[in-house]
């Protein structure tokens, strides 16, 4: 139901080669992307990457200094915000402390000029939407974290625009609260149909709402893809590290053909595993995940054997650290049965990994 | 019985605060019980009396400086909030400002030099310009050495709003006028209102310029004391001092109060 | 639903929304400045001018340039114009900072002890005893001075007192710089209070465990921890008090008397009776040069500390 790119002729939003500078600071470096209607997008990254500044060029707060916007085909830079079709939930949420929660939701509204019998259904709607229909008369100061998340968005869904912006909305709510809002969110972006652009620099959260990532780094786009193509088949150093825990190993290319690369390890071993981006022959870096690495009786693959040097025993799985032939590499095991942490520290054990599970990476 | 060591606690301070506070409010007391005397002489006591406050009410003199007072200050606090409302809008949100710290400063200057040398400085400028109208020079002046009294609370109030809120409002489809007016002045409205009492306090109480600036037809309430004073202490006066301080504690008491809701309003749990 | 009005013409708008800003950074000063720039700017420049003037022979001033305003600061002229060292200008201008820094003083003494004492009470009462020290600035000035000219005068309330008590009867204690400091005092006491307590309120009080906990003492927490951290509300009620003290008129002029001048009083002195007003341009921009002085050296003096690690 959701397509993962968005290549149709619906387009909410394109991106095209937008820079951005503050005094020498290059915020953006010509960055040019398109998200589809109905699409949750997630602009990912680390702060400082451009991302917020991206969504405030989205809502009309910054405008570039080259390139252009177009919200559903029309060039947006130049409209200021109150006039472009697209809402945002603050990071602080912003909710007018003066205005009752009714209030709140109201005011695009009335901006907009609604007749006031229509104002106050919609007003209604929104509310019980949110869980928040009884509450209507109180103020943004007497709510917790999470009921003013849910004004937000009530707030901003109120007029139905075309785009909602979501700036880094959950950072603030505790780890619990944060998981019940990731799926009311998902929810309500496919109920509504309206297409949700999302600023995170939390990885599980881009991870698991979204339908296309953007993954930002230094102002420019490093990788846009669905959740598992960032995750499996990250394009370079950036993603795999950001996205995710990795092992990077030094690798050299002995030959290259259709998507696929043959190299040695540090370990001496030689296997051909899938690269991306141009791999030519000579120094690489090969990306393993941790989980994608077995150990003891579960190893298979390519095998080989390291001495556990450290562990970590987290509940439902253990994280090892490992000494392969002087290289670290970090494995982590899932706890199955209760005998799942038998592996004792100092140990060395069957090393293994699938070929098809790493990923050549250009130096 | 626990030994408990406080060691935030200095010891005397309770006494020496208490001190304090008998020192603040007894002169003032003073003044007060003195008004009620019925002797002429107001430190001999010789009954209860409120003949002086009869007196003090028909004095058509006092009535004339008062109402002199309230005009010129409510003139100044409205001229000089104005002001200092554009002023601290231009300079808090203004963008492309260059020079913030230097319009800041001139905003701020009457607080930085002697209010006597610029009660001195303005009577020459009058004077040269042969501007005789005492309204006039009175309402220019107070109105100048007020705006920084008004700026300071606007300005603090306006710098701790947050800009989100006002992007909101714009993205919520309002333009820049309807933002100011339904956001931003209603948020830094405590501030404006603080600002708006403290100019108005400022000029009632003004004595040094109006002094020297006032001419006979605009003699103020402060200048008309001052004669009083001078031509002697009477118990007259302590009734029209006692009414002042009355008047003085409910503005003061209102003004706090909206000041506290205002805190308590932005107060989040 | 497309409300397509709102996507409406919008070629033109972009670049004005820029230039809005940047009119309000113009239009929003512009009547702040014209304001300030006519009423004190400008009366700065013209009193600097007058006090290079020449005395006019019926009060005011002609424009014959010289220094004699200055002059008369330290000599006397005679008949025949020699000119006579005379003490009397700045003995005055000597008793000026000296009732300025005494008044100072005296207030941050009172000032650091109550804002402390109130700054750990309950929150109910804290904001309580600030109203209460706020509740007096209020006050008209002239009647806070009014209030010791009847305590202190003849028949006053303190005279009187200390009859009963057996002092002999008719004492007065006005027209003397003690009366003049007393009233001094009191007015800018609120002045100092506020500030003082803003600092020390927000003194983390951990801190004051933390130097007993290392084997402080209550007198050595106070010079080695409280102090050095509310230094700034310290100088800045300082500054707040120290500034308008300089230029008193009505504390010098209804309680010192006619005799112990102070520089505001010396000013107003020479305007009121229209008696000599290039002396009084030269005496108020000596006035205004010592605060700028002053307010120069301890802004640098803050800079400097703000500066260090």
């Amino acid at each position: 139901m959701t397509q993962p790119h968005s290549t149709g002729a619906q387009k909410a939003i394109e991106v095209k080669s937008v820079s951005k500078s503050f005094g020498a600071y290059q915020a953006l470096k010509s960055v040019s992307f398109d998200i589809g209607s109905n699409e949750f997008f997630t602009m990912l990254g680390p702060s400082g990457c451009g991302k917020t500044t991206l969504l405030r060029m989205l809502a009309g707060f910054e405008s570039p200094d080259s390139g252009s916007i177009l919200l559903n085909g029309k060039e947006v830079v130049a409209i200021p915000p109150h006039r472009r079709r697209v809402n945002t939930v603050f990071q602080s949420y912003a909710l007018f402390p003066h205005m009752t929660l009714e209030q709140n939701v109201a005011y695009g509204l009335e901006n907009l000029g609604w007749e006031q019998a229509r104002i106050k259904n919609r007003v209604g709607e929104m509310l019980e939407r949110v869980h928040m229909g009884p509450m209507a008369r109180r103020r943004p100061a007497q709510l917790s974290g999470g009921q003013r998340q849910r004004i937000a968005l009530a707030r901003a869904l109120a007029p139905e625009p075309e785009v909602l912006l979501l700036d880094e909305p959950l950072s603030a709510l505790d780890l619990k609260l944060r998981q019940a809002m990731r799926d009311e969110l998902r929810t309500l972006q496919r109920d509504t149909g309206i297409t949700f652009v999302f600023v995170t620099h939390d990885q599980e959260e881009a991870l698991d709402m979204s339908d296309r990532i953007a993954v930002l780094g230094g102002g420019e786009v490093q990788q846009i893809g669905t959740p598992t193509e960032i995750y499996e088949e990250p394009v370079n150093r950036f993603v795999a590290d950001f996205v995710g825990e990795t092992n990077f190993l030094e690798v050299e290319v002995l030959e290259t053909a259709g998507g696929e690369a043959t190299i040695r390890t540090p370990f001496g071993l030689s296997i051909t595993v899938p690269a991306t981006g141009p791999t030519a022959r000579g120094r690489a870096t090969l990306s393993v995940r941790p989980e994608k690495i077995n150990l003891g009786n579960q190893a298979q693959g390519l095998i080989f054997e390291g001495r556990i040097v450290n562990k970590n025993y987290m509940g439902g799985y253990t994280h090892y650290t490992l000494d392969v032939s002087g290289t670290e590499l970090r494995a982590s095991r899932r706890n199955a049965s209760r005998e799942g942490d038998t592996i004792p520290l100092g140990a060395t054990v069957p090393v293994g990994f699938v070929a098809g599970s790493a990923r050549v990476l250009a130096a | 019985m626990s030994i408990s060591h406080d060691v935030k606690r200095y010891p005397g301070l309770r006494p020496l605060t208490a001190v304090f506070f008998l020192y603040l409010y007894a002169p003032l007391a003073v003044i007060v019980v003195y008004s009620f005397n019925a002797n002429r002489v107001a430190g001999v006591w010789t009954g209860f009396s409120l003949k002086w406050y009869g007196s003090a009410l028909d004095n058509a003199a006092l009535v004339n400086a008062l109402k002199t007072s309230l005009t010129v200050a409510a003139i100044a606090t409205a001229v000089s909030t104005l002001i200092a409302l554009s002023a601290a809008l231009a300079i808090i949100r203004g963008k492309n400002l260059r020079f913030r710290k230097l319009s800041e400063t001139i905003v701020n200057l009457p607080l930085l030099l002697p209010e006597i040398v610029l009660a001195v400085a303005t009577l020459i400028l009058f004077s040269l310009l042969d501007i005789q109208n005492g309204m006039l020079r009175l309402v220019v002046a107070h109105a100048a050495f007020c705006t920084p009294f008004a700026f300071l609370p606007i300005r603090a109030r306006l710098q701790g709003m947050s800009l989100d809120l006002e992007e909101a409002s714009a993205d919520l489809y309002a333009d820049r006028w309807t933002t100011f007016r339904r956001v931003t002045l209603p948020l830094i409205f405590p501030g404006v209102f603080s600002g708006a009492m403290l100019a108005f306090l400022i000029s009632m109480d003004d004595f040094i310029t109006s002094n020297l600036l006032a001419t006979g037809g605009s003699t103020t309430l402060p200048v008309y004391i001052f004669s009083l004073i001078r031509a002697g202490t009477s118990p007259e006066l302590n009734a029209i001092a006692t009414l002042l301080i009355l008047a003085s504690l409910v503005l003061a008491t209102v003004a706090l109060l909206v000041a506290a809701r205002g805190a308590r309003e932005d107060a989040e749990p | 639903m497309t409300d397509s009005a709102l996507h409406a013409p919008a070629e033109t708008e972009h670049a004005p929304r820029a230039r809005f800003w940047h009119d309000l950074s113009f239009w929003g000063l512009l009547p702040s400045r014209l304001l300030m720039g006519f009423a004190l700017i400008l009366p700065i420049f013209i009193i600097a001018a007058v006090s290079l003037a020449t005395r006019g022979a019926h009060g005011g001033f002609a424009w014959d340039l010289n220094l004699a305003g200055y002059r008369q600061i330290l000599f006397n002229e005679g008949w025949t114009g020699e000119l006579e060292f005379t003490p009397q200008y700045l003995l005055i201008i000597g008793r000026t900072f000296l009732l300025a820094g005494a008044t100072t003083v005296i207030c941050l003494l009172f000032a650091v002890p109550v804002a402390y004492f109130i700054s750990r009470q309950p929150p109910g009462r804290k904001a309580a005893l600030v109203y209460l020290v706020t509740l007096p600035f209020w006050v008209s000035m002239i009647l806070r001075v009014y209030a010791w000219m009847i305590i202190l005068g003849k028949d006053g309330t303190l005279p009187r007192l200390l009859e009963t008590l057996g002092f002999p009867a008719g004492m007065s204690f006005m027209f003397n710089d003690g009366a003049t400091l007393t009233a001094m005092v009191y007015t800018a006491m609120p002045l100092m209070v506020l500030p003082v307590f803003a600092s020390i309120e927000k003194l983390d009080g951990t801190l004051i465990e933390a130097s007993h906990d290392l084997y402080g003492d209550r007198w050595v927490t106070l010079r080695r921890v409280i102090l050095p951290l509310t230094a700034p509300g310290l100088t800045a009620g300082a500054i707040l008090v120290f500034v308008p003290s300089l230029g008193a008129v009505l504390e010098p002029t209804l309680m010192g008397g006619g005799k112990q001048m102070m520089m505001g009083s010396l000013i107003q002195l020479q305007f009121g009776g229209g008696r000599n007003w290039p002396f009084g341009a030269a005496i108020a921009m000596t006035l205004m040069a010592l605060v700028m002085i002053f307010l120069i050296v301890t802004s640098l003096r803050a800079a400097r500390r703000e500066v260090a690690p």
